[in-house]
């Protein structure tokens, strides 16, 4: 038994390792996606407008504003939901968890 | 999936109903900051079928986690639950292996094949990891029944970490908060392994991240989700950055899903505190099947099946999740008034 469990396991990773590339080729694949892409302004307005014209114009402005927003807005909401859980009276400063 | 709520995303043209994107937000952060992960791999194939091409579906993915960990990062944190040295040695490798994953994906995309490839590296993926949770889950079971005196052993079930903790390539280095001392070399090569994976999958690694710790560094079930999350944050905001760069990122599906990551976050974390280590393992393996499930069904085109496979599992686990912090919750303030 010992014996055959590692080669038991070599054939079943070898398999895997062949037929996963295979099944996606024989999938077909997706229609090939688009290199540029380009957002499309005309009927855009406000903060939406500003956000596509900047993705348009100024792709590395466009990351760092991102990144910008979603870091603020992750303290700012963290901040206000520590202040209700709090106010509900949960203990938050410690955890006795068990394995 | 069109009806009069419906908005259309500046940046990608997709049209969506927005109510969507919250609850989805508040799914994927009840059930990330209960996991220890950014959520992605369900906000990945949930993205895609709502109709975001899968490119910008793993872009804007990367930016929503990066914003959302941030919460669930700083509840754990007071609780004690992040090791962060354990973090930071896995996070240098772990942007490395992002990026060679993200280059693929590009590549893949280039080719037409970046959607099957990626969904079928996550079937294999969820499927492995799946079957290695209620593995170790079910032999800890039967361990604890065995044991005579009442006393079930320490520690996870399966035991990888010891083996691995024999590897002595200097320097040795002690974390800590995970009560871990082992060569460097082993978190670093676990967290570019991750990294390489999250990147071509799309997801900030903590689905693979929560089991390497746990089984590959030895950690124990919480310091693994808070350091996992650490590391989920960082990796994300690079990933946000790499994704931004190629264009790949709707900003304002980030904004409207991390309103309802929020709240959910919060939850997810606080739910830790009352619920058994072995019980998060259980339910996250029981998770992981659903997703794999669902990713199947989408690669044989049975989108609408896809769909409901992955709303379902995702609110019935949500609601399992909150339901266990109310009921946790409300028994610790009865405990406090009745001491008052």
């Amino acid at each position: 038994m010992k014996k055959r469990f590692p080669t038991l396991r070599a054939l079943a990773f070898g398999a895997a390792a062949f037929l996963t590339p295979l099944a996606a080729l024989a999938s077909g694949g997706e229609k090939e996606g688009k290199l540029v892409h380009v957002a499309d302004t005309r009927h855009l307005s406000g903060f939406n407008l500003y956000i596509a014209d900047l993705y348009n114009t100024n792709r590395l402005l466009f990351t760092l504003e991102c990144i910008a927003i979603t870091a603020l807005m992750g303290l700012c909401l963290g901040l206000l939901m520590d202040w209700i859980v709090a106010a509900i009276g949960l203990d938050l400063s410690k955890h006795e968890g068990q394995e | 999936m069109h009806d009069l709520l419906s908005i259309t995303l500046p940046i990608s043209g997709v049209s969506i109903n927005p109510l969507l994107l919250v609850l989805l937000g508040v799914a994927v952060g009840v059930l990330g900051g209960f996991f220890g992960m950014g959520g992605a791999w369900m906000v990945t194939p949930a993205l895609n079928i709502f109709g975001f091409p899968m490119p910008f579906a793993v872009g804007t993915d990367l930016c929503h986690m990066a914003g959302k960990s941030i919460i669930s990062t700083r509840r754990h944190a007071k609780f004690g639950n992040v090791d962060a040295k354990l973090g930071l040695a896995m996070l240098a490798f772990d942007v490395v292996g992002i990026e060679c994953g993200a280059r693929l994906v590009m590549y893949l995309e280039r080719l037409g094949l970046a959607g099957p490839v990626i969904r079928w590296v996550y079937v294999v993926f969820l499927f492995l990891i799946g079957l290695l949770v209620f593995y170790d889950y079910f032999k800890k079971r039967s361990l604890e029944k065995s044991a005579a005196a009442g006393s079930a052993p320490a520690g996870s079930a399966v035991r990888w970490h010891e083996t691995l903790h024999k590897i002595k390539i200097p320097p040795i280095v002690r974390f800590n908060v995970a009560q871990v001392e082992c060569s460097l070399w082993l978190p670093a090569g676990v967290g570019f392994l991750v990294g390489f994976l999250a990147g071509l999958l799309g997801i900030g690694g903590g689905l693979l991240m929560m089991p390497a710790l746990v089984y590959m560094i030895g950690c124990p079930t919480y310091v693994a989700v808070g350091t996992d999350l650490f590391t989920v944050m960082l990796a994300g905001f690079y990933g946000a950055f790499t994704y931004g760069m190629k264009g790949r990122i709707e900003l304002l599906a980030v904004i409207i899903m991390l309103l309802g990551a929020a709240p959910g976050a919060q939850v997810g974390t606080i739910a830790t505190k009352y619920i058994r280590g072995y019980g998060i393992r259980l339910m996250f393996g029981c998770t992981v099947f659903f997703a794999m499930i669902s990713v199947i069904l989408k690669q044989l085109k049975l989108n609408t099946a896809a769909s409901w496979v992955v709303m379902t599992a995702v609110t019935a686990m949500t609601l399992v999740v909150i339901v266990g912090m109310v009921k946790g919750a409300a028994k610790e303030l009865r405990a406090r008034r009745a001491l008052r």
